[in-house]
Protein backbone atom coordinates (compact mmCIF):
# COMPACT_ATOMS: atom_id res chain seq x y z
CA UNK A 1 0.00 0.00 0.00
CA UNK A 2 1.01 3.58 -0.55
CA UNK A 3 0.92 5.39 2.75
CA UNK A 4 -1.86 7.69 3.90
CA UNK A 5 -3.27 9.11 7.10
CA UNK A 6 -6.32 7.59 8.76
CA UNK A 7 -8.70 9.81 10.69
CA UNK A 8 -11.61 8.53 12.77
CA UNK A 9 -14.25 11.25 13.14
CA UNK A 10 -17.18 10.69 15.49
CA UNK A 11 -19.76 12.79 13.64
CA UNK A 12 -20.95 13.13 10.06
CA UNK A 13 -20.11 16.84 10.13
CA UNK A 14 -16.49 16.13 11.08
CA UNK A 15 -16.24 13.41 8.45
CA UNK A 16 -17.56 15.70 5.72
CA UNK A 17 -15.08 18.37 6.75
CA UNK A 18 -12.22 15.86 6.61
CA UNK A 19 -13.35 14.68 3.18
CA UNK A 20 -13.08 18.23 1.91
CA UNK A 21 -9.30 17.91 1.76
CA UNK A 22 -7.74 17.05 -1.56
CA UNK A 23 -7.40 13.30 -2.24
CA UNK A 24 -9.24 12.35 0.94
CA UNK A 25 -11.45 9.30 0.62
CA UNK A 26 -14.15 7.76 2.82
CA UNK A 27 -13.46 4.34 4.37
CA UNK A 28 -16.54 2.31 5.26
CA UNK A 29 -15.97 -1.22 6.53
CA UNK A 30 -12.97 -1.50 4.23
CA UNK A 31 -13.77 -4.96 2.91
CA UNK A 32 -13.38 -3.74 -0.67
CA UNK A 33 -11.26 -0.63 -0.24
CA UNK A 34 -8.48 -2.22 1.84
CA UNK A 35 -7.86 -5.01 -0.73
CA UNK A 36 -7.94 -2.30 -3.42
CA UNK A 37 -5.33 -0.26 -1.54
CA UNK A 38 -3.16 -3.35 -1.15
CA UNK A 39 -3.09 -3.68 -4.92
CA UNK A 40 -2.11 -0.01 -5.19
CA UNK A 41 -5.20 0.67 -7.27
CA UNK A 42 -6.00 3.71 -5.11
CA UNK A 43 -3.72 6.31 -3.57
CA UNK A 44 -5.66 8.58 -1.23
CA UNK A 45 -3.71 11.00 0.93
CA UNK A 46 -6.16 10.53 3.76
CA UNK A 47 -8.76 7.92 4.65
CA UNK A 48 -11.74 9.13 6.61
CA UNK A 49 -13.01 6.13 8.57
CA UNK A 50 -16.79 6.16 9.01
CA UNK A 51 -17.01 3.21 11.41
CA UNK A 52 -16.79 5.36 14.54
CA UNK A 53 -19.83 7.48 13.64
CA UNK A 54 -22.69 6.16 15.76
CA UNK A 55 -25.31 8.47 14.23
CA UNK A 56 -25.22 6.54 10.93
CA UNK A 57 -25.62 3.09 12.48
CA UNK A 58 -28.76 1.18 13.27
CA UNK A 59 -32.14 0.15 11.90
CA UNK A 60 -35.54 1.69 12.53
CA UNK A 61 -39.00 1.66 10.99
CA UNK A 62 -40.56 5.08 10.43
CA UNK A 63 -44.21 6.02 10.92
CA UNK A 64 -45.16 4.98 7.38
CA UNK A 65 -43.54 1.55 7.71
CA UNK A 66 -40.42 2.38 5.73
CA UNK A 67 -37.31 0.51 6.91
CA UNK A 68 -34.54 3.04 7.52
CA UNK A 69 -31.01 1.68 7.78
CA UNK A 70 -28.02 3.81 8.73
CA UNK A 71 -25.30 3.90 6.09
CA UNK A 72 -22.71 2.64 8.56
CA UNK A 73 -24.75 -0.42 9.54
CA UNK A 74 -22.94 -3.72 9.03
CA UNK A 75 -24.24 -6.60 6.94
CA UNK A 76 -24.40 -8.79 10.06
CA UNK A 77 -26.58 -6.24 11.87
CA UNK A 78 -28.95 -6.04 8.89
CA UNK A 79 -29.05 -9.85 8.68
CA UNK A 80 -29.86 -10.07 12.38
CA UNK A 81 -32.12 -7.06 12.90
CA UNK A 82 -33.65 -6.43 9.49
CA UNK A 83 -36.53 -8.87 9.92
CA UNK A 84 -39.06 -6.19 8.91
CA UNK A 85 -37.79 -6.83 5.36
CA UNK A 86 -36.94 -10.56 5.27
CA UNK A 87 -35.59 -10.67 1.70
CA UNK A 88 -33.19 -7.84 2.49
CA UNK A 89 -32.05 -9.48 5.74
CA UNK A 90 -31.47 -12.74 3.87
CA UNK A 91 -29.44 -10.93 1.22
CA UNK A 92 -27.27 -9.31 3.90
CA UNK A 93 -26.72 -12.64 5.64
CA UNK A 94 -25.33 -14.21 2.48
CA UNK A 95 -22.67 -11.64 1.59
CA UNK A 96 -19.07 -12.85 1.82
CA UNK A 97 -18.49 -14.68 5.09
CA UNK A 98 -19.31 -13.92 8.76
CA UNK A 99 -16.14 -11.90 9.46
CA UNK A 100 -16.58 -9.83 6.30
CA UNK A 101 -20.23 -9.19 7.25
CA UNK A 102 -19.12 -7.89 10.65
CA UNK A 103 -17.08 -5.12 9.01
CA UNK A 104 -18.72 -4.39 5.66
CA UNK A 105 -21.46 -1.76 5.58
CA UNK A 106 -24.49 -1.12 3.40
CA UNK A 107 -23.45 2.47 2.76
CA UNK A 108 -20.00 1.38 1.68
CA UNK A 109 -21.42 -1.19 -0.71
CA UNK A 110 -23.87 1.24 -2.31
CA UNK A 111 -21.27 4.00 -2.62
CA UNK A 112 -18.86 1.60 -4.31
CA UNK A 113 -21.56 0.28 -6.67
CA UNK A 114 -19.65 -2.84 -7.66
CA UNK A 115 -21.45 -4.26 -10.73
CA UNK A 116 -21.74 -7.63 -8.95
CA UNK A 117 -22.65 -6.45 -5.45
CA UNK A 118 -25.93 -7.52 -3.85
CA UNK A 119 -27.24 -4.35 -2.16
CA UNK A 120 -27.58 -2.26 -5.34
CA UNK A 121 -30.14 -4.78 -6.60
CA UNK A 122 -32.10 -4.54 -3.35
CA UNK A 123 -32.04 -0.75 -3.32
CA UNK A 124 -33.07 -0.43 -6.97
CA UNK A 125 -35.79 -3.10 -6.81
CA UNK A 126 -37.19 -1.52 -3.65
CA UNK A 127 -37.21 2.00 -5.05
CA UNK A 128 -35.16 2.95 -2.00
CA UNK A 129 -34.13 6.48 -1.14
CA UNK A 130 -30.43 7.07 -0.50
CA UNK A 131 -30.05 9.81 2.07
CA UNK A 132 -26.75 11.67 2.32
CA UNK A 133 -25.45 14.47 4.51
CA UNK A 134 -26.82 16.96 2.00
CA UNK A 135 -29.78 15.49 0.08
CA UNK A 136 -32.06 12.56 -0.76
CA UNK A 137 -31.44 10.58 -3.96
CA UNK A 138 -33.90 8.10 -5.50
CA UNK A 139 -32.32 4.73 -6.26
CA UNK A 140 -33.38 5.16 -9.91
CA UNK A 141 -31.08 8.21 -10.10
CA UNK A 142 -28.34 6.96 -7.77
CA UNK A 143 -26.72 4.17 -9.80
CA UNK A 144 -24.96 5.62 -12.82
CA UNK A 145 -22.90 2.73 -14.19
CA UNK A 146 -20.17 0.42 -12.99
CA UNK A 147 -18.53 1.85 -9.82
CA UNK A 148 -20.27 5.16 -10.51
CA UNK A 149 -22.98 6.84 -8.45
CA UNK A 150 -24.64 10.22 -8.07
CA UNK A 151 -22.54 10.90 -4.94
CA UNK A 152 -20.29 13.95 -4.91
CA UNK A 153 -16.75 13.70 -3.58
CA UNK A 154 -17.36 14.74 0.00
CA UNK A 155 -20.81 13.19 0.30
CA UNK A 156 -21.62 10.43 2.79
CA UNK A 157 -24.55 8.03 2.74
CA UNK A 158 -26.21 8.50 6.11
CA UNK A 159 -29.33 6.38 5.64
CA UNK A 160 -31.10 4.16 3.14
CA UNK A 161 -34.90 4.11 3.24
CA UNK A 162 -36.54 0.92 1.98
CA UNK A 163 -40.30 0.84 1.40
CA UNK A 164 -41.19 -2.69 2.54
CA UNK A 165 -42.84 -4.66 -0.27
CA UNK A 166 -45.76 -7.09 -0.03
CA UNK A 167 -43.53 -9.85 -1.37
CA UNK A 168 -39.88 -10.00 -2.26
CA UNK A 169 -37.09 -12.42 -2.99
CA UNK A 170 -33.43 -12.28 -3.94
CA UNK A 171 -31.89 -15.01 -6.06
CA UNK A 172 -28.11 -14.98 -6.08
CA UNK A 173 -26.21 -17.23 -8.46
CA UNK A 174 -22.98 -17.16 -6.53
CA UNK A 175 -19.51 -17.08 -8.01
CA UNK A 176 -18.06 -19.37 -5.36
CA UNK A 177 -14.52 -17.97 -5.22
CA UNK A 178 -15.41 -14.30 -4.83
CA UNK A 179 -18.86 -14.90 -3.30
CA UNK A 180 -20.16 -12.02 -5.37
CA UNK A 181 -23.13 -12.73 -7.58
CA UNK A 182 -22.36 -14.04 -11.04
CA UNK A 183 -25.91 -12.83 -11.58
CA UNK A 184 -28.37 -11.76 -8.91
CA UNK A 185 -32.04 -10.85 -9.30
CA UNK A 186 -34.00 -8.94 -6.65
CA UNK A 187 -37.76 -8.98 -7.08
CA UNK A 188 -40.11 -6.76 -5.07
CA UNK A 189 -43.90 -6.64 -5.38
CA UNK A 190 -45.64 -3.47 -4.23
CA UNK A 191 -49.28 -2.50 -4.37
CA UNK A 192 -48.56 -0.34 -7.42
CA UNK A 193 -46.43 -2.82 -9.33
CA UNK A 194 -43.47 -5.17 -9.43
CA UNK A 195 -39.84 -4.10 -9.67
CA UNK A 196 -37.05 -6.40 -10.85
CA UNK A 197 -33.40 -5.37 -10.46
CA UNK A 198 -30.47 -7.31 -11.86
CA UNK A 199 -26.89 -7.23 -10.60
CA UNK A 200 -23.77 -9.01 -11.80
CA UNK A 201 -24.82 -9.07 -15.42
CA UNK A 202 -24.47 -5.72 -17.13
CA UNK A 203 -21.41 -3.69 -18.04
CA UNK A 204 -23.46 -0.71 -16.84
CA UNK A 205 -23.95 -2.18 -13.37
CA UNK A 206 -27.30 -2.80 -11.72
CA UNK A 207 -30.38 -2.27 -13.92
CA UNK A 208 -34.13 -2.86 -13.95
CA UNK A 209 -35.55 -5.52 -16.27
CA UNK A 210 -38.57 -3.55 -17.41
CA UNK A 211 -40.15 -6.25 -19.63
CA UNK A 212 -40.32 -8.62 -16.67
CA UNK A 213 -41.69 -5.84 -14.46
CA UNK A 214 -44.52 -5.15 -16.91
CA UNK A 215 -45.38 -8.84 -17.26
CA UNK A 216 -45.30 -9.52 -13.53
CA UNK A 217 -47.21 -6.38 -12.61
CA UNK A 218 -50.22 -7.60 -14.58
CA UNK A 219 -49.80 -11.29 -13.70
CA UNK A 220 -47.57 -12.19 -10.75
CA UNK A 221 -46.74 -15.74 -11.72
CA UNK A 222 -43.84 -17.74 -13.12
CA UNK A 223 -45.87 -18.34 -16.31
CA UNK A 224 -45.99 -14.60 -16.97
CA UNK A 225 -42.28 -14.76 -17.75
CA UNK A 226 -42.62 -17.46 -20.42
CA UNK A 227 -41.19 -16.25 -23.70
CA UNK A 228 -39.37 -13.32 -22.10
CA UNK A 229 -35.62 -13.24 -22.35
CA UNK A 230 -33.15 -10.57 -21.34
CA UNK A 231 -30.95 -9.22 -24.11
CA UNK A 232 -27.30 -10.23 -23.97
CA UNK A 233 -26.26 -6.88 -25.47
CA UNK A 234 -23.74 -5.19 -23.18
CA UNK A 235 -23.71 -8.06 -20.68
CA UNK A 236 -20.50 -8.85 -18.81
CA UNK A 237 -18.49 -11.63 -20.45
CA UNK A 238 -15.53 -13.10 -18.57
CA UNK A 239 -13.91 -16.42 -17.66
CA UNK A 240 -16.85 -17.21 -15.37
CA UNK A 241 -19.58 -16.83 -17.94
CA UNK A 242 -20.41 -15.47 -21.38
CA UNK A 243 -22.81 -12.63 -22.06
CA UNK A 244 -25.39 -15.13 -23.34
CA UNK A 245 -25.03 -17.27 -20.22
CA UNK A 246 -25.59 -14.29 -17.96
CA UNK A 247 -28.62 -13.18 -19.98
CA UNK A 248 -30.04 -16.68 -19.67
CA UNK A 249 -29.47 -16.69 -15.91
CA UNK A 250 -31.49 -13.48 -15.55
CA UNK A 251 -34.59 -15.25 -16.86
CA UNK A 252 -34.00 -18.35 -14.77
CA UNK A 253 -33.34 -16.45 -11.56
CA UNK A 254 -36.32 -14.15 -12.06
CA UNK A 255 -38.58 -17.19 -12.37
CA UNK A 256 -37.05 -18.69 -9.26
CA UNK A 257 -37.57 -15.41 -7.40
CA UNK A 258 -41.26 -15.31 -8.36
CA UNK A 259 -41.70 -18.93 -7.26
CA UNK A 260 -39.89 -18.32 -3.97
CA UNK A 261 -41.77 -15.08 -3.25
CA UNK A 262 -45.03 -17.06 -3.51
CA UNK B 1 2.80 8.08 12.30
CA UNK B 2 0.01 8.35 14.82
CA UNK B 3 -0.54 6.87 18.22
CA UNK B 4 -3.12 4.15 18.63
CA UNK B 5 -4.40 2.75 21.90
CA UNK B 6 -6.51 -0.36 22.40
CA UNK B 7 -7.09 -3.23 24.81
CA UNK B 8 -5.65 -6.54 23.63
CA UNK B 9 -6.38 -9.67 25.65
CA UNK B 10 -7.37 -7.52 28.61
CA UNK B 11 -4.22 -5.39 28.61
CA UNK B 12 -4.13 -1.77 27.56
CA UNK B 13 -1.57 -1.35 24.77
CA UNK B 14 -0.49 1.52 22.57
CA UNK B 15 1.98 2.18 19.81
CA UNK B 16 2.91 4.39 16.90
CA UNK B 17 1.48 3.21 13.59
CA UNK B 18 1.32 4.39 10.01
CA UNK B 19 -2.11 4.87 8.50
CA UNK B 20 -1.56 1.77 6.37
CA UNK B 21 -0.54 -0.45 9.30
CA UNK B 22 -2.97 -3.37 9.39
CA UNK B 23 -4.36 -4.59 12.68
CA UNK B 24 -2.65 -7.95 12.13
CA UNK B 25 0.69 -6.19 11.61
CA UNK B 26 0.23 -4.29 14.86
CA UNK B 27 -0.68 -7.48 16.72
CA UNK B 28 2.21 -9.51 15.33
CA UNK B 29 4.89 -6.87 14.81
CA UNK B 30 4.37 -4.43 17.69
CA UNK B 31 2.81 -6.68 20.29
CA UNK B 32 4.71 -9.81 19.21
CA UNK B 33 1.56 -11.90 19.53
CA UNK B 34 2.38 -14.21 16.64
CA UNK B 35 -0.40 -16.71 17.21
CA UNK B 36 -2.51 -14.67 14.79
CA UNK B 37 -1.33 -15.70 11.35
CA UNK B 38 -1.18 -13.99 7.98
CA UNK B 39 -2.20 -16.51 5.36
CA UNK B 40 -3.46 -14.91 2.19
CA UNK B 41 -3.48 -11.21 3.15
CA UNK B 42 -6.52 -10.84 0.88
CA UNK B 43 -9.27 -11.62 3.45
CA UNK B 44 -10.01 -15.01 1.92
CA UNK B 45 -8.42 -17.48 4.35
CA UNK B 46 -9.28 -16.37 7.88
CA UNK B 47 -5.94 -17.32 9.49
CA UNK B 48 -5.79 -13.75 10.86
CA UNK B 49 -9.23 -13.88 12.47
CA UNK B 50 -9.47 -12.10 15.83
CA UNK B 51 -12.33 -10.68 17.86
CA UNK B 52 -12.84 -6.91 17.87
CA UNK B 53 -15.41 -5.75 20.41
CA UNK B 54 -16.62 -9.34 20.55
CA UNK B 55 -17.06 -9.79 16.80
CA UNK B 56 -15.06 -12.00 14.44
CA UNK B 57 -12.94 -9.83 12.15
CA UNK B 58 -10.20 -10.53 9.65
CA UNK B 59 -7.34 -8.49 11.05
CA UNK B 60 -5.61 -8.29 7.65
CA UNK B 61 -8.56 -6.24 6.39
CA UNK B 62 -8.78 -3.63 9.11
CA UNK B 63 -6.32 -0.87 9.93
CA UNK B 64 -4.77 -0.65 13.38
CA UNK B 65 -5.99 2.95 13.53
CA UNK B 66 -9.57 1.72 13.17
CA UNK B 67 -9.16 -0.31 16.37
CA UNK B 68 -8.57 2.82 18.47
CA UNK B 69 -10.26 2.22 21.82
CA UNK B 70 -11.41 -1.28 20.84
CA UNK B 71 -11.31 -4.50 22.83
CA UNK B 72 -9.32 -7.03 20.81
CA UNK B 73 -8.98 -10.71 21.63
CA UNK B 74 -6.44 -12.93 19.91
CA UNK B 75 -5.81 -16.66 20.16
CA UNK B 76 -3.40 -15.95 23.02
CA UNK B 77 -6.18 -14.30 25.00
CA UNK B 78 -8.72 -17.11 25.16
CA UNK B 79 -6.83 -19.66 27.29
CA UNK B 80 -7.01 -19.62 31.05
CA UNK B 81 -4.32 -17.84 33.05
CA UNK B 82 -2.82 -21.22 33.93
CA UNK B 83 -2.62 -22.11 30.24
CA UNK B 84 -5.67 -24.37 30.34
CA UNK B 85 -7.38 -24.84 27.01
CA UNK B 86 -10.91 -23.70 26.21
CA UNK B 87 -13.50 -26.30 25.26
CA UNK B 88 -12.98 -25.43 21.58
CA UNK B 89 -9.20 -25.78 21.80
CA UNK B 90 -9.45 -29.06 23.71
CA UNK B 91 -11.90 -30.44 21.17
CA UNK B 92 -9.59 -29.51 18.28
CA UNK B 93 -6.92 -31.57 20.04
CA UNK B 94 -9.24 -34.46 20.89
CA UNK B 95 -10.74 -34.74 17.42
CA UNK B 96 -7.54 -34.02 15.50
CA UNK B 97 -9.01 -30.82 14.07
CA UNK B 98 -5.65 -29.72 12.72
CA UNK B 99 -2.74 -31.05 10.80
CA UNK B 100 -0.17 -28.39 9.95
CA UNK B 101 -1.87 -25.97 12.34
CA UNK B 102 -1.48 -22.84 10.25
CA UNK B 103 -5.20 -22.10 9.94
CA UNK B 104 -5.94 -23.26 13.50
CA UNK B 105 -5.80 -19.92 15.35
CA UNK B 106 -8.34 -18.50 12.92
CA UNK B 107 -10.46 -21.65 13.04
CA UNK B 108 -10.54 -21.61 16.84
CA UNK B 109 -11.39 -17.90 16.98
CA UNK B 110 -14.10 -18.36 14.36
CA UNK B 111 -15.57 -21.38 16.16
CA UNK B 112 -15.47 -19.48 19.45
CA UNK B 113 -17.40 -16.59 17.89
CA UNK B 114 -19.93 -18.99 16.41
CA UNK B 115 -20.62 -20.77 19.70
CA UNK B 116 -21.06 -17.47 21.51
CA UNK B 117 -23.93 -16.55 19.16
CA UNK B 118 -25.21 -20.06 18.51
CA UNK B 119 -24.35 -22.50 21.34
CA UNK B 120 -25.75 -25.58 19.56
CA UNK B 121 -25.11 -25.12 15.83
CA UNK B 122 -26.06 -27.79 13.35
CA UNK B 123 -23.41 -29.33 11.13
CA UNK B 124 -24.70 -27.21 8.23
CA UNK B 125 -24.51 -24.03 10.32
CA UNK B 126 -20.92 -24.83 11.32
CA UNK B 127 -19.89 -25.40 7.70
CA UNK B 128 -21.66 -22.21 6.64
CA UNK B 129 -19.98 -20.19 9.40
CA UNK B 130 -16.55 -21.50 8.41
CA UNK B 131 -16.97 -20.25 4.83
CA UNK B 132 -14.31 -17.62 5.46
CA UNK B 133 -11.77 -19.97 7.07
CA UNK B 134 -9.71 -22.07 4.71
CA UNK B 135 -7.87 -25.25 5.74
CA UNK B 136 -5.81 -27.08 3.14
CA UNK B 137 -5.01 -30.14 5.29
CA UNK B 138 -7.99 -31.55 7.09
CA UNK B 139 -10.81 -31.46 4.59
CA UNK B 140 -12.78 -29.79 7.43
CA UNK B 141 -14.42 -32.97 8.75
CA UNK B 142 -12.42 -33.12 11.96
CA UNK B 143 -12.78 -29.38 12.47
CA UNK B 144 -16.55 -29.71 12.22
CA UNK B 145 -16.47 -32.70 14.57
CA UNK B 146 -14.40 -30.71 17.07
CA UNK B 147 -16.88 -27.84 17.05
CA UNK B 148 -19.81 -30.23 17.44
CA UNK B 149 -18.01 -31.79 20.40
CA UNK B 150 -17.10 -28.43 21.92
CA UNK B 151 -20.78 -27.53 21.85
CA UNK B 152 -21.67 -30.74 23.66
CA UNK B 153 -23.26 -32.42 20.66
CA UNK B 154 -22.94 -35.89 19.20
CA UNK B 155 -20.22 -36.05 16.57
CA UNK B 156 -21.06 -39.54 15.33
CA UNK B 157 -23.71 -38.35 12.91
CA UNK B 158 -21.41 -36.17 10.82
CA UNK B 159 -21.32 -37.47 7.31
CA UNK B 160 -17.97 -38.08 5.66
CA UNK B 161 -18.79 -36.25 2.46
Amino acid sequence: MYNFDVVTPKTVADAVAALGEEDAQALGGGQTLIPTLKQRLASPSKLVSLTGIDEIKGIRTDDSGVLCIGGGTSHSTIAGEGSAYPALAALAGNIGDPAVRNRGTIGGSLANNDPSACYPAAALASGATIVTNSREIAADDFFQGMFTTALDDAEIITEIRFPVPEKANYQKFEQPASRFSLVGVFLAKYADGVRVAVTGASNDGVFRWSEAETALSSNFSVDALDGLSASSDDMIADMHGSAEYRAHLIGVLTKRAVAAAG
Amino acid sequence: MAKVQMTVNGKSVSGEVEGRTLLVEFIRGKLELTGTHIGCDTSQCGACLVHVNGQAVKSCTMFAAEAEGAEVTTIEGITGKDGSLTAVQQAFQDYHGLQCGFCTPGMVMSATALLKDNPKPSEAEIREYLKGNICRCTGYHNIVKAIMAASGQDVGAIAAE
